[in-house]
């Protein structure tokens, strides 16, 4: 069988091939070969347009913005000149004050006093007054300013504040950061731990890899059984096995929470069960949530079909004729099940448990609602800074840590299993 | 086929855009006012927004219940520089905040807001302290203890902060506000500490330590709510034995909804709620809706709905019976003196400048 090229062919001077309308062959592929190439990458341009508007840059602002600090290099500049002078023992001398003062009377004026105030309060408590108060004044100020200074407000008379704007008076921090791992600055600028009643994050951080590690393995614990029940059972019952699990899966993630809420508290139905059917006391109802077990509770039923679909998919394929041969070879049930069947279901399982424990380590609203405090995990502290505390440069450090802390675990998975072996169908 | 009808769409969108220069007064205006949502906004659309859209039909107001993050939503949303929100109800403390970065509107009260009937201007008429640089009071409510009737014996009631803290007897769990302001302060109070000198005390780092190490007492009996509804909700389902709340929520679910709570007026935190305007697109309208939403008659309607006493000295006499119930209001208000035998009210400086430590503070508390 011949090609067409083949057919159009003939030779040039050189001896190369050239194409029916004269072009050399190699050009005229190549040109065919590119407008391929285009063709394809129409075909994806528009998800990855979506993709880069909607997740990539998004996520480069979010990292930026744990290290992004703007306003004291760039509404101090004077001052900050000023402090190159002061060795950081006591307190700074007047042209610090003078510069101070003139640049907060500046601030005023164009209103940015309040974004500065805001910076130096994440990093010293009480600057906020300290500043604004400070700031209304300091247009009536004149020399000496130091003196003013001092009484306008208390924290103008320590040196701290003075070593904080110098540390921070530039374009980029790793403050956040220092925050969110629990650490802080001491009079020397070197890194130490928070005092014990302050850490808080690292904790949060390993509770919430114990609890999504907890959820992983009782929805695995819980659906491998019905999902293997489900590849075995004949299509009718298989069928209504899986609408049972795809019910909830359909259902809204607040009504299903909501619904966890009635089932769990202690006047709640699973409670009023166990002391109707007096297994339990009226006054010794079980705290079932506004607690850990409440977050488990309800997550684990939330994440399951996530563990059963991709099971259910990977166990279908795999024929019963090897696991019959195994106990034909002598093999005992057990022994059968073990070494054939389950190592079968391994991509089902890595699927599974790595979808279930990646949704699970970002899980924000139900922790919210059924978790009380000890059974908060690390998003809704993210979510604290994002919309409570406004924090969000730490809420942004924080983010970032656990997207790091998933990629890394990703990688190790990778390392450790191959994400060729996941299959999701 | 498709050319002509871009043509259409240009000239039909131009001819719009000229239209909307002319008719300026009756072109349709819709005001997205965000507030605290529940029986709260209900008292605010039954007193103002309907009656108000009712004299200007071209008016249409959509109500956001995102006060609680309100803080945050002007801040993003004047960074983002798309701000959607009309007109928003806030704390005078978060007021002032924004205020501070510049991200809503400065008030010249005389100017924009109506004299009382007996023509005193408004900077006099509403109560003193109440009128921030950039914030309109329309309310004083208090939080309060609260707790379910049903939950102790007939005899043995609860009826004071101590009670609140004492776990010998008044068992059962108790559900507190996820923030530290108020909540330091009741445990001071319960501590033993005068009413005066509550700040004086919190300002000192062991000050600090003794509302912690009281709030320590009954940690382990802790539920933490976050959104104003659920502390009548937490009550009415058992879940808890006490709840703090919002005095007007409380009303509502007891007056309107029969619940069994009784509220405990010993201590009560006492505050102001109140307007703000960002820098929206509609100032002109939501100007004169404030004008006429925050006159003496206005803020007195308010209080037939929920229990929250009206920020305007001459709105008090105003005060009558609640427009379902038919109940006299003004025992129910935080304000009545049967109830403010013991006030304690919240300093919004203190909070201001300590708040963000403390917050911190509270939630490492919390999570510990």
């Amino acid at each position: 069988m011949t090609t067409g090229v083949q057919d159009v062919a003939e030779t040039d001077a050189q001896g190369g091939m050239i194409t029916a309308d004269g072009k050399p062959l190699k050009a005229s592929l190549q040109r065919a070969e590119r407008r391929r190439k285009i063709i394809a990458f129409l075909f994806v341009a528009p998800l990855l347009t979506y993709l880069m508007i909607s997740f990539i840059v998004p996520i480069g602002q979010m990292m930026f913005r744990s290290v992004e600090n703007p306003h004291i290099i760039s509404i101090l500049p004077k001052t900050l000149a000023a402090l190159d002078e002061w060795d950081g023992q006591g307190l700074p001398d007047e042209p610090v004050y003078a510069a101070l003062a003139e640049e907060l009377a500046a601030a005023q004026e164009d209103r940015r006093v309040g974004p500065l105030a805001v910076r130096l309060n994440y990093e010293i408590s009480a600057a906020r007054g300290a500043l604004t108060r400070t700031a209304r004044q300091a247009g009536n100020m004149e020399a000496p300013f130091k003196e003013q200074f001092l009484d306008a407000h208390r924290l103008w008379g320590s040196p701290e504040i003075f070593r904080i704007i110098k540390r921070e008076g530039r374009p980029l921090t790793a403050s956040y950061y220092v925050s969110a791992l629990d650490r802080t600055y001491d009079e020397n600028n070197n890194i130490v731990r928070q005092p014990e009643n302050r850490r808080i994050y690292v904790d949060l951080y390993m509770r919430t890899l114990g609890m999504s590690l907890g959820i992983t393995f009782i929805t695995l614990l819980l659906g491998f059984p019905i999902s293997f029940l489900m590849a075995s059972l004949p299509m009718r019952h298989a069928n209504l096995l899986m609408i049972l699990v795809l019910l909830p899966f359909w259902t809204s993630l607040l009504v299903r929470t909501t619904s966890w809420i009635v089932l769990l508290q202690q006047q709640g139905v699973i409670n009023s069960l166990l002391v109707g059917a007096g297994f339990i006391g009226d006054d010794g109802r079980l705290s079932l949530m506004h607690n850990m077990t409440g977050t488990m509770i309800a997550m684990t039923h939330i994440l399951l079909p996530f563990m059963v679909l991709p099971l259910y998919s990977v166990m279908k394929t795999i024929p019963p004729a090897y696991v019959r041969a195994a106990r034909s070879l002598g093999a005992t049930p057990w022994t059968a099940f073990w070494r054939v069947y389950v190592p079968q279901t391994l991509p089902g399982i890595g699927a599974g448990a790595v979808l279930v424990f990646i949704i699970s380590i970002g899980y924000y609203i139900t922790p919210a609602l059924v978790g009380g405090q000890s059974g908060q995990m690390i998003s809704n502290l993210i979510a604290y800074h994002m919309q409570t505390s406004l924090n969000w440069g730490l809420a942004a450090a924080l983010g970032t840590i656990l997207l790091v802390g998933v990629l890394i675990l990703y990688w190790a998975y990778n390392r450790l299993v191959g994400a060729e072996n996941l299959k999701l169908g | 086929m498709k050319k002509p009808s871009f043509k259409v769409i240009g000239v039909s969108s131009a001819i719009a855009m000229l239209t909307a220069g002319v008719v300026m007064a009756n072109d349709p205006v819709r005001l997205t006012v965000v507030s605290w949502g529940g029986a709260y906004t209900q008292s605010q659309v039954r007193a103002y927004h309907e009656p108000y859209m009712a004299a200007n039909p071209h008016v249409q107001i959509i109500n956001d219940d995102g006060s609680a993050n309100a803080l945050a939503g002007l801040r993003a949303q004047s960074q983002a520089g798309n701000v959607t929100w009309d007109l928003v109800d806030m704390l005078p403390s978060d007021a002032q905040l924004a205020c501070d970065e510049g991200i809503i509107m400065p008030i010249d009260h005389d100017a924009v807001l109506a004299p009382a009937p007996d023509g005193t201007p408004a900077s006099q008429d509403f109560l003193p302290g109440s009128l921030g640089e950039c914030f309109i009071p329309q309310i004083v409510y208090s939080t309060v203890v609260t707790y379910n009737t049903e939950m102790f014996p007939a005899d043995a009631q609860p009826n004071s902060i101590d009670d609140f803290f004492n776990l010998d007897e008044f068992p059962g769990r108790r559900a507190i506000q996820n923030r530290p302001a108020g909540n330091l302060e009741w445990a001071l109070f319960a501590d033993g500490v005068d009413p005066a000198d509550i700040y004086d005390v919190l300002e000192t780092p062991e000050g600090v330590d003794r509302a912690f190490a009281k709030l320590d007492t009954i940690k382990d009996q802790l539920i933490f709510w976050t959104e104003g509804a659920q502390s009548p909700q937490l009550l009415a389902d058992q879940e808890v034995s006490f709840s703090t709340g919002y005095n007007g929520r409380i009303f509502d679910a007891a007056e309107v909804e029969g619940q069994p709570f009784e509220i405990i007026w010993d201590g009560q935190i006492v505050e102001w709620d109140g307007w703000v305007v960002p820098y929206g697109d509609n100032v002109e309208a939501v100007m004169d809706y404030l004008y006429w939403a925050t006159d003496s008659q206005r803020l007195a309607d308010q209080a037939k709905y929920i229990s929250y006493g009206p920020a305007r000295a001459s709105s008090a006499p105003l005060v009558g019976e609640h427009a379902d119930l038919g109940i006299d209001m003004n025992q129910h208000m935080p304000g009545n003196p049967d109830n403010f035998f013991s006030p304690i009210v919240l300093d919004n400086d203190f909070w201001t400048d300590y708040g963000d430590e403390l917050r911190e503070r509270f939630a490492n508390w919390m999570l510990q």
